[in-house]
């Protein structure tokens, strides 16, 4: 079977685990245990290969042309810790379902627990950098969701922010370390790195390399300075800290390090980086554990202690004490994660975990205190468990080391004083709250836990014991497996045994036993009479505010860099659009110069450039005269628009000139509409234009002037270059064999392009609603409220200028009967034209779009002249249905092709045969071309109409006491 | 016939931006309204400036570039025309909104420089 199911088995898991039933934690703990399980046996099963030295390699290839895939490779550290991580994972789901309230939603815990053990088998077998960074970010991310289970609680909040900040920052800085090592070796490939690290060291990115990847590591592993995450996440679920935050996750700081191990240690940078940061953290975390007063974060704090230890070990440059370290990892998740399980158990079963009032409880839970004891005295270091040994081989370590003699004399005195401090706490968590007489205020009555809650602390219980008491017969083959690859290659020579006569580390064990039995009971009774209640010299210095200082001062800095370099105001951010574009356009023309080509010229002549002379001065004006004088403004642009149009149709393109000349009436219908809301000139305002005004006018200008010269330069240049190979020819060659249609660019439209036209009406069809939509809504200026004045100057009980409401019944009377006389007998006429252009516009200039605009025009007309009342109680004009409608046929029209076979909107043309009219041709595009005049029609009715319909609205509101006017429009 | 159309994309497109840079909505419409004209002319003239050549396939000419006008840049801004005009449409109705809204026709819905 493919090794990669290994990977993906836990993400399975989860799926199925998320999608069942919330509460049946029965159920989720049966499949998390299962998956674990399963997992945990497989990688057994792979023990065989592993011991001969074998590393085992699958490779699925993921995005090949980049060089990446998923490669999944197995040696012997990477064997162990995923046997840790699916081993104690399946315990901890045993543990989880007696300790997770029934209240709480399980699916989301277990779904997210088989998440996270997938993604951190993903660190840990991974033989690609990359993919170990992606990974190593989900894990991140899922210990964020983890701790912040309980989320309705602050401190899981905060403690989940906290982590995800600390550990995403060393995870990106984790990210470019590796890129650079990348770029170092040449490739992403693990085996690749691991071979070349002389080369690594050599170069001269090393260091950086180095201090990017530690600081991943170090975060992660909760070392100093990054430590003060680990406590709070102490907010998590306990079995999420047993399993994430002590066995798992935060040793993957240390497993990285143990990784890079051949390629990055060996120099002084390493030596000084790593093993500082672990010597410190080491007593830092072990001093302070020994204060603290609640369960778990005496736990956390010890966790970090002994983190520091095996980055310390990491940090020597030595084989033996990379091997020592390797072991201690080991020892440590079984300890540690037993005693995270214990220290649950005791807030389980009496409600608190605070150290001071919990005292005796051996007499209501021998069994979990009797577990505890023993990991707690594993984790001192007690002689015959498993603690011991790998505590020794440190020592040793320490004594042996040749390095500056400062450095010599003050590690092991330094490691001897960690150790005494981790008696004391251990004492406190293992003697002080089992012995003693019992407490009686307890939050809840404590007994014993259940006996399958215990199953696990007893299993792990009994491996510290077992490696403690024969090291080389149970631990010894796996030990020599995952030490082998992290030395690169040749296993230094050790002994694991558990007498080796009276020796250095032996001395320094047996002192730092006695002096730490001495320092608790000095400390017990100095906190008997209340002293010692926070860390003396540290209370004062609090990492997590510094976090929270560090991130106030991020955010207002971000914050002020938005108020310098950022701006709201639309008036810059045009101009730097269209500056960046000349820029860009004036740097490309660099490259390719504007040379001028050598088409044959078309002679000008003076009509087209009389015609030009007007289109310039409407154009100018205006721009000139849109600041204060919007209806000639409007005037000047609807004469601009109708040179292009002659342009068009001056230059064989019929149909954009009919399109252009029709558009360029609905435009301007609709800002004559659009007028009346607009405010007026404030005549009364004297305006002081100031130095800067002028000086902002001026650089428009040019802005302006430059862009234009720029337009008619290229322009220029291309209309007399020879013209490049298109794909023209093919339509024209096609339109009339293939599409049936001698008008090439109506065939385009609805046949070979015909898809992106439905796009088209589409957006015009969402653009009238989104029109309608924000009308609704419109609320008018207050200014603009009152009637024009000319209908203010009309006479008393007469509503409207167009027509006299006590004759509106029978007949549109007014002074706009004349014309609302001509457009009614025009609508048939306006209707027969767009019924021509539409039949005839396979062929002949016209079709769909002019069409509906000609319709859409007709009905306006009847809108100006005899008001939008009498239009609407005379004509039902519902423009939604027309849109509805267009869009349904043309998907119809489309989808009738897959019907038979063809791709969405292919064409088709019956032959027919009809009386009278003799052969007709009808393609199935004319059904298409429907479609496009309907949503045309339907849209432009529903704009403009919409537009016309505020008039009315207000004028009610105005003169009703009701404000709310209910429109007659339909949709 | 170049030179003059050239010129004339220029202008359009110069006093288009000029509106655009402008404060007040209603300029800044009008100013995108000219700007579009340019850029349908730009696009248009693409293919290629022909008198009476329009891309009606007819019998008796070969269907060939010889004898039409470019179909394919007509095609696009027959396209980009409707489009604009759309455009134009929720634009101005964006400004009636802003101006109700904000009472004030300036682009940033607060009364600014004049």
């Amino acid at each position: 079977m493919p090794l990669v199911l290994l990977l993906c088995l836990p993400f399975l898991g989860s799926l199925i685990t998320a999608l069942l039933p919330t509460r049946a934690r029965t159920v989720h703990a049966g499949v998390a245990g299962a998956v674990a399980t399963v997992v945990a046996g497989w990688l057994i099963s792979l023990f065989p290969r592993i011991r001969d030295g074998e590393v085992i390699r699958e490779t699925v290839q993921w995005v090949p042309s980049l060089g990446l895939d998923l490669v999944l490779r197995i040696d012997g550290f990477a064997w162990m810790f995923a046997v840790v991580v699916t081993v104690i994972g399946a315990l901890v789901c045993l543990y989880s379902r007696y300790y997770m309230s029934p209240d709480d939603p399980a699916a989301r815990f277990y779904a997210l627990f088989l998440a996270f053990m997938g993604a951190m088998l993903g660190v840990v077998l991974s033989g690609n950098l990359l993919q170990l960074v992606v990974f190593w970010e989900l894990t991140s991310l899922v210990s964020f969701l983890l701790i912040g289970y309980w989320h309705h609680r602050t401190d899981a909040q905060r403690g989940a922010r906290m982590a995800l900040i600390v550990t995403g920052i060393g995870g990106l800085c984790l990210f470019v370390g590796v890129l650079l090592l990348g770029q170092i070796v040449g490739s992403f490939d693990f085996d690749v790195v691991l071979a070349s690290g002389a080369q690594v060291k050599a170069h001269p990115w090393y260091p950086l390399t180095l201090c990017l990847i530690v600081l991943g590591a170090l975060t992660k592993s909760a070392q100093f300075p990054f430590h003060f995450w680990l406590p709070r996440a102490m907010a998590a679920p306990t079995p999420v800290s047993a399993y994430l935050h002590s066995a798992t996750m935060v040793k993957a700081g240390v497993f990285l390090l143990a990784r890079f191990w051949p390629v990055l240690s060996g120099t002084e940078w390493w030596f000084w980086l790593v093993g500082g940061a672990g010597i410190t953290t080491l007593v830092l975390g072990a001093y302070v554990a020994m204060f603290e007063n609640d369960l778990k974060r005496v736990l956390a704090y010890s966790t970090i202690s002994h983190l520091g230890l095996i980055t310390l070990l990491f940090g020597l440059n030595s084989p033996l004490a990379a091997v020592a370290g390797v072991f201690h990892i080991m020892n440590h998740a079984t300890f540690k994660a037993s005693l995270f399980m214990a220290a649950g158990i005791v807030d389980h079963e009496t409600g608190t975990r605070d150290i001071r009032r919990l005292k005796g409880l051996i007499h209501a839970m021998p069994g979990t205190g009797a577990l505890a004891m023993v990991a707690s005295a594993a984790m001192a270091g007690v002689p015959l468990l498993n603690g011991f040994l790998s505590k020794e081989m440190f020592l040793a370590e320490t004594v042996f080391l040749s390095s500056h003699p400062i450095v010599e004399w003050a590690l092991p005195a330094l490691a001897t004083l960690a150790s005494a401090f981790a008696v004391v706490y251990s004492l406190r968590f293992g003697y002080g709250i089992f012995f003693g007489v019992p407490s009686t205020d307890l939050p809840r009555t404590p007994e014993e836990a259940p006996r399958w809650m215990r199953t696990p602390i007893q299993l792990l219980v009994l491996v510290c014991l077992a490696v403690g008491v024969a090291p080389a017969l149970t631990v010894g083959p796996v030990l020599a497996a995952a030490a082998q690859p992290v030395v690169g290659g040749v296993l230094p020579v050790y002994s694991l045994a558990v007498w080796h006569g009276v020796t250095w580390p032996l001395l320094m064990s047996v002192t730092a036993l006695v002096g730490g039995i001495l320092g608790y009971r000095w400390l017990r009774v100095r906190q008997g009479r209340g002293r010692y209640q926070t860390t003396p010299l540290l209370s004062r210095w609090n990492g997590r505010h510094a976090f929270e200082s560090m991130l106030l001062a991020a955010t207002r800095a971000a914050r002020r860099a938005i108020e310098v370099l950022g701006t709201r105001r639309l008036q810059p951010q045009l101009f730097i659009v269209i500056a960046t574009a000349i820029a860009l356009a004036w740097i490309a023309a660099r490259g390719f110069p504007l040379a001028w080509g050598d088409r044959p010229r078309l002679p000008a002549t003076q009509a087209f450039m009389l015609l030009w002379a007007v289109g310039i001065v409407c154009a100018v004006g205006a721009a000139v005269f849109a600041k204060y004088h919007r209806l000639v403004a409007v005037s000047l642009m609807g004469g601009a628009g109708l040179v292009t149009c002659l342009t068009f149709a001056w230059f064989s393109a019929p149909d954009l000139a009919l399109t252009q000349v029709v558009v360029e009436v609905v435009t301007t219908t609709l800002f004559l509409l659009g007028l009346r809301w607009l405010p007026m000139r404030q005549h009364d305002l004297t305006l002081h234009l100031t130095w800067r005004d002028w000086s902002r006018r001026t650089r428009d200008l040019v802005l302006a002037i430059t862009a234009g010269s720029g337009l008619a330069v290229l322009s220029f240049a291309f209309l007399t270059r020879p013209a490049p190979n298109s794909i023209s020819p093919f339509f024209l060659s096609n339109a009339l064999p293939g599409g049936g249609g001698s008008n090439v660019v109506n065939v385009m439209l609805v046949d070979f392009r015909a898809f992106d036209t439905l796009g088209e009406i589409t957006v015009l069809g969402a653009v009238a609603l989104s029109v309608y939509a924000l009308l609704r809504r419109f609320r008018p200026p207050p200014e603009s409220v009152a009637q024009p004045r000319q209908q203010q100057a009309l006479a008393d009980g007469q509503a409207t200028d167009l027509v006299k409401p006590e004759r509106a019944g029978s007949i549109a009377a007014g002074y706009m009967l004349v014309p609302a006389v001509i457009s009614r007998l025009l609508m048939p006429v306006a209707l027969v034209v767009a019924a021509h252009l539409f039949l005839r516009g396979h062929n002949e200039p016209g079709g769909g779009f002019t069409a509906g605009l000609i319709v859409a025009i007709a009905l306006l007309m009847q809108y100006l002249t005899s008001g939008t009342r009498w239009v609407e109680t005379h004509a039902n004009v519902r423009p939604a249905r027309w849109i509805a409608f267009g869009l349904l046929i043309g998907a119809i029209a489309g989808l009738g092709a897959l019907a038979f076979g063809y791709p969405f909107l292919t064409s088709h043309t019956a032959h027919l045969s009809l009386p009278l009219l003799g052969d007709l041709h009808v393609p199935s595009a004319t059904l298409f071309d429907m479609a496009v005049l309907a949503v045309v029609v339907g849209s432009t009715l529903l704009i403009l109409t919409a537009l016309a319909h505020q008039s009315l609205r207000t004028q009610q509101a105005s003169t009703s006491p009701s404000p709310v006017m209910r429109s007659r429009e339909d949709a | 016939m170049e030179v003059v159309l050239a010129l004339v994309i220029g202008v359009l497109g110069g006093a288009g931006v000029w509106l655009i840079l402008r404060p007040r909505t209603f300029q800044v419409v009008m100013g995108l309204v000219l700007l579009s004209y340019a850029v349908n002319l730009f696009i248009f003239s693409m293919g290629s400036l022909v008198i009476d050549r329009p891309p009606i396939v007819t019998p008796g000419h070969a269907a060939s570039l010889e004898h039409y006008s470019d179909p394919m840049p007509q095609a696009l801004v027959l396209t980009a025309i409707v489009i604009g005009f759309a455009t134009t449409a929720l634009f101005l109705v964006v400004l009636l909104a802003s101006r109700g809204f904000s009472g004030t026709d300036h682009v940033d819905g607060v009364r600014g420089d004049p």
